[in-house]
């Protein structure tokens, strides 16, 4: 469970030796699309000693590796030895870039005696998101990440502030990660100074139903983290809530406030306690 | 011997003991200057050399106002070198990257003493090099207004530039096309050094609000240009963009918030550091969403802090030297931004000083130690890279000191056994925020004591030191040389530390 998780540049010294310092819920070393070319195999290094000796890793750890189609895919994925990476998050994903990485991670697995490794996949054009039922059913599969910058490119339209191009892909995404029992995360918002814009694109993502939102700056993670937390409202309505199931054990449904409280209203509340517990709020 | 912050100080100087030590001390004065003549007007720098009889041997001060804009230093060193001068003793407020002609002076035997505040850039090189043949001083704006009415440093000629003057001989900076704002560190120099020199590049018939009074002002030169006012914006006046700045410049404000220093009629100064800059943006969001007021914000003022005065969210600037351009244009056009001198700023023996009505300061560091000093005179290496400026005055003065910066500053850690360079005893700084954890000077239990139950991360010093250790591993000393180039001289006129010369090799 997370709220946010930021991107940081691979090849970025700094950013890398601070990464635990930034309130983000989880950190997502990039290895692809913020690294020059020249740059990838001094990223790669890069990540792998801080990983291997760094005494101060963040607590959850994402790598984001180049696609399957490169040469530095397979280099990228063995730093999974380091034992340090919760999910490898791979861009341009399809079935059959899913199919290629499930290989060549079960035999870094298999020849290291690795635990499983869990992935996020960035599905980020046309194709992704009509299979994206199918994606998220995959094994290997824990949460989703929309790229929404890639998926208008790839149809040829602009992002706007409002984002109604990419309603639908969002709403794949929820329904597809929902519906599989797992998280569905939200494009990053590219605008770093606009605050407004950022708390305005987090909340309607969250209204649609996205779980977490990824971030391209540390600036943007204070309003992600405030927007995907339940509110104080909300979790003094859900204590009060069961509260109130402990003293009416047998009911199937109940009163509280003149409001019905049942089965779908409880299991809310739960979930908001949950993450208040998990969030420490 | 050995002074109170464990430094050695030479026999024949008197060891800094404790901040407020200068209480039991009897204030000195000098006669302030009486002039004798009419002011006279010359065409040029050389006239003056002549009338004044300028030689060998003298002191020769300058301010700082056009920081990095500044050419009358450069013209006067031009002269110097032409007649070939030796045994110069220099005393500008400040040196800047910009003041280029110094250096062969320096070199050459030309200059051979100096008195200053800040120093950065070629002239700090070749001093922190061992090529100054006697010394150099290192004062605070407070401490040098002393040293100066005291007679402790006594200054021949002052050659201050000033963008327009009257046919009195009357100054100001607040106008002209080399505009610098207030003059605040030259008043010293004005009202106590043997001749005074105006250097303008305008001349009116008459100033109706003036900074420098012409009775004191022996001759005015009139040359082409005196500055750039461009230059006196500093790369270290904007804000900062870097994520983990922001982040300590955040924590910062909320402590402040949290510890209710931030409420009506409060008082304060940041430092010009960008981080410490990005403070006073978070200060002022606190202050707009409680609907709060201060009294005044005071120092080398920015932009920010005449968007504040102007949204009304203090009573007055009180300004001692303007930062950019706002600044200057907001000193001449708004009653309420207030000049200041130096000595009104934070001289200790002054009464009532702006440093002493501060609730509270925010401050960098380029190295703190295990005891809470602080350096901000040498880099790691040994080399001058800045000064106290007024560091140690408002450390002292404020009702709270907090001193910002990132633990690992280029894989470097802040905070080391002994910093390089005591620059501000660590008896005056009270609370150190860092990226990864808050320390609160033990001897302030009432902060500890008022912090401990809440939610930032508080920890000791010696807890920040082992978590840099982690990551940068623990680094090799670095060994400066056993050969003193000079001395960090106290508010109060002791010596907190000595300078010496960098490991040239080493860089």
């Amino acid at each position: 469970m997370f709220r946010s998780l930021l991107f940081i540049p691979g090849n970025n010294p700094s950013m890398i030796q601070n990464a635990d310092v930034f309130s983000a819920d989880g950190i997502i070393f990039d290895l692809e699309d913020s690294v020059d070319i020249y740059e990838k195999g001094n990223a790669r290094n890069l990540i792998n000693n801080y990983l291997s000796s760094g005494n101060t890793c963040p607590s959850l750890i994402v790598l984001r590796v180049n696609p399957i189609d490169t040469a530095f895919f397979e280099k990228d994925i063995e730093l999974i030895k380091t034992k340090k990476i919760d999910y490898i998050l791979l861009p341009k994903t399809n079935m059959d870039a899913l199919n290629v990485l499930d290989e060549v991670l079960l035999e870094i697995e298999n020849k290291y005696d690795l635990e499983k490794t869990k992935v996020l996949a960035l599905v980020e054009s046309a194709k992704s998101v009509i299979q994206i039922f199918k994606i998220a059913k995959n094994k290997r599969v824990e949460g989703i990440l929309l790229g929404a910058e890639d998926l208008c490119n790839d149809l040829e339209i602009d992002r706007t502030n409002i984002g109604n191009e990419i309603l639908f892909a969002r709403s794949r995404v929820i329904y597809a990660c929902t519906s599989n029992n797992i998280i569905s995360i939200d494009t990053p918002n590219t605008s770093i100074s606009d605050q407004k814009l950022l708390r305005e694109d987090c909340l309607n993502a969250k209204n649609l139903g996205m779980k977490a939102k990824s971030s391209i700056h540390p600036s943007q993670i204070e309003i992600i983290n405030e927007v995907f937390s339940p509110s104080e409202k909300e979790i003094k309505w859900a204590r009060k809530v069961l509260e109130s199931v402990e003293l009416n054990v047998g009911k199937g449904a109940f009163s509280l406030d003149g409001k019905m409280i049942d089965k779908p209203i409880i299991l809310k509340a739960e979930k908001i306690i949950q993450k208040a517990n998990k969030f420490k709020i | 011997m050995i002074n109170s912050v464990k430094r050695f100080i030479p026999e024949n100087l008197r060891p800094y003991q404790s901040s407020d030590e200068y209480k039991i001390r009897k204030r000195v004065l000098i006669d302030k200057k009486q002039k004798q003549l009419k002011t006279v007007f010359l065409n040029s720098i050389e006239e003056a050399f002549d009338l004044f009889d300028i030689k060998s041997d003298m002191c020769l001060s300058f301010h700082h106002h056009l920081r990095n804009g500044d050419f009358v230093i450069q013209k006067v060193c031009e002269v110097i070198k032409n007649r070939d001068l030796k045994n110069l003793h220099f005393a500008p407020s400040s040196i800047f990257p910009s003041y280029t002609n110094m250096v062969d002076l320096i070199n050459n035997g030309n200059i051979t003493n100096i008195h200053t505040n800040y120093i950065n850039g070629p002239v700090a090189k070749t001093i922190s090099e061992g090529n100054l043949e006697g010394k150099i001083i290192m004062n605070t704006h407070g401490g040098r207004a002393r040293a100066i009415e005291s007679g402790d440093l006594k200054i021949d000629i002052a050659f201050l530039a000033c963008p327009v003057v009257d046919k009195l001989g009357n100054g100001t900076g607040s106008y002209g096309k080399s505009a610098c704002g207030t003059l605040g560190y030259a008043i010293s120099d004005l009202e106590y050094a043997d001749k005074v020199i105006l250097v303008t590049d305008t001349v009116v018939d008459k100033i109706d609000k003036y900074q420098f009074d012409g009775k004191y002002v022996d001759a005015v030169i009139q040359i082409n240009q005196i500055g750039d006012s461009k230059g006196i914006i500093s790369g270290t006046t904007k804000l900062t963009k870097d994520p983990i700045g922001l982040k300590i410049a955040k924590e910062c404000s909320m402590v402040l918030d949290y510890l209710g220093v931030i409420k009506n009629g409060f008082s304060m100064q940041t430092g010009a550091g960008k981080t410490s800059l990005a403070v006073v943006k978070y200060v002022r969001d606190i202050m707009i969403a409680k609907g709060i007021k201060g009294s005044f914000a005071s120092g080398g003022i920015t932009s920010s802090y005449v968007q504040m005065l102007e949204e009304n969210l203090f009573d007055n600037l009180y300004d001692v030297q303007c930062f950019d351009l706002e600044a200057v244009d907001s000193y001449r056009k708004n009653k309420d931004h207030l000049g200041m001198s130096a000595s009104e700023y934070g001289n200790p023996y002054e009464n009532n000083t702006i440093a002493s009505r501060l609730s509270f300061v925010v401050l960098g560091a380029a190295e703190i130690d295990l005891d809470f000093n602080v350096n901000v005179t040498t880099d790691s290496l040994g080399y001058l890279i800045g000064g106290s400026g007024g560091h140690a005055d408002i450390a002292h003065e404020s009702d709270l000191t907090v001193v910002i910066s990132p633990l690992v500053k280029s894989r470097i850690p802040l905070i080391k056994d002994e910093v390089i360079t005591v620059t501000t005893p660590g008896c005056d700084v009270d609370i150190l925020i860092t990226e990864r954890g808050i320390a609160v000077n033990p001897k302030r239990v009432d902060l500890l004591k008022r912090l401990k139950n809440s939610q930032f991360p508080l920890v000791s010093i010696k807890e920040l030191y082992d978590n840099a250790h982690q990551i940068t591993g623990v680094p090799r000393k670095i060994l400066v040389s056993d050969e003193v180039i000079g001395y960090v001289e106290y508010r109060d006129g002791s010596y907190i530390d000595c300078l010496y010369k960098a490991n040239k090799q080493k860089r």
